[in-house]
């Protein structure tokens, strides 16, 4: 019999196998799907207002030289309450921000501004995700940094948390 | 304490799942078809083919996550004016990545994916005719 250790090559593989299933779920995949659409201007949208009162949101009024925050959310969206905080804070610091609104209500909007505050200057109605996915957004909340040409410049997914803001208002000041 | 945990325990038993889903109607494309058989075909076999971002082990076709909903009717809508389903991969691809494909594309991260079969096959092949040639050369004996 020459070559004994070749009987134990099945096991091994049958080892690295198991390993590998067991690396996997230890740790699970990332399911968060990032948006390719980074360093590339806003996409081209005309969104009706929200609700009443608030005015709604072109991508040409983007980019007028101010860096600014776009908030994707809903009235919906139970995170995006626990978000309205950290928007507030940002907006006291002198960062613009604007909204989009999806597959929203005008009276759920208000409601929703209503009972969490508005830091918004101007929301659009994306009532058929229509935006939402030609900006390679997968969810709410969503929050996209754009420069003042209108370029979008960072994506960030889920709930801004009051640790991430110091950094996205260094972020903005940084592209003045 | 213990008036406090039991108190706990209760609203937990009795909270009503949160809601988080919107009180609107689907998209119109999202649970019609087109009008056109061949562009409806068309758009079938594209949303097929493209992965849900909300159920993500689902095609658009199958899932019924708004989200879903309303790709279909972006999918739809852009048949219908014209565009080919070879654009609206594309146009997707660019915005969510490779991920939201399922054809993918030949490439480095998958080139072990396409010409695995090729590799198995080849090694069959040989371990096959290795035990052939042993047959053989013993029948010979």
């Amino acid at each position: 019999m020459r070559n004994r250790w070749i009987l134990f090559v099945p096991l091994a593989i049958m080892a690295l196998l198991f390993g590998a299933f067991v690396y996997r779920l230890v740790t699970p995949a990332e399911t968060l799907i990032q948006s390719q659409w980074i360093n590339k201007p806003m996409p081209l949208f005309d969104l009706p207002p929200a609700t009443a009162g608030v005015e709604g949101l072109k991508s040409s009024q983007l980019a007028d030289g101010r860096p600014r925050l776009v908030n994707v959310f809903a009235s919906w969206c139970i995170p995006c309450r626990a978000e309205a905080a950290q928007l507030e804070a940002l907006k006291r610091a002198g960062v613009p921000i604007d909204g989009i609104a999806i597959r929203d209500r005008p009276e759920d909007v208000a409601a929703f501004l209503n009972e969490f505050g508005n830091p918004f200057d101007r929301i659009g109605s994306d009532q058929q995700s229509s935006v939402q996915i030609a900006l390679g957004s997968s969810g709410v909340p969503e929050t996209f940094l754009i420069d003042g040409k209108g370029i979008i410049r960072e994506q960030i997914q889920g709930v801004i948390l009051a640790g991430d803001v110091p950094r996205i208002i260094a972020k903005l000041e940084a592209m003045k | 304490m213990k008036a406090r945990l039991l108190i706990a325990a209760m609203m937990t038993l009795t909270s009503l799942p949160l809601e988080a889903q919107d009180r609107l109607p689907p998209a119109p494309y999202a649970y019609q078809q087109l009008n056109d058989p061949a562009k409806e075909a068309k758009a079938k076999a594209l949303m097929e083919t493209l992965r849900c971002l909300v159920c993500q082990g689902q095609s658009i076709a199958d899932s019924d996550a708004p989200l879903a909903g309303d790709m279909r009717h972006e999918v739809r809508t852009k048949i219908a004016a014209g565009e080919s389903p070879d654009t609206i991969r594309k146009w997707l691809v660019a915005r969510y990545g490779n991920w939201v494909s399922y054809d993918p594309p030949f490439d480095g991260a998958t080139a072990l994916l396409w010409l695995g079969p090729l590799l198995f096959l080849g090694v069959g092949g040989w371990l096959a005719f290795g035990r052939f040639r042993r047959a053989g050369g013993e029948d010979e004996r």
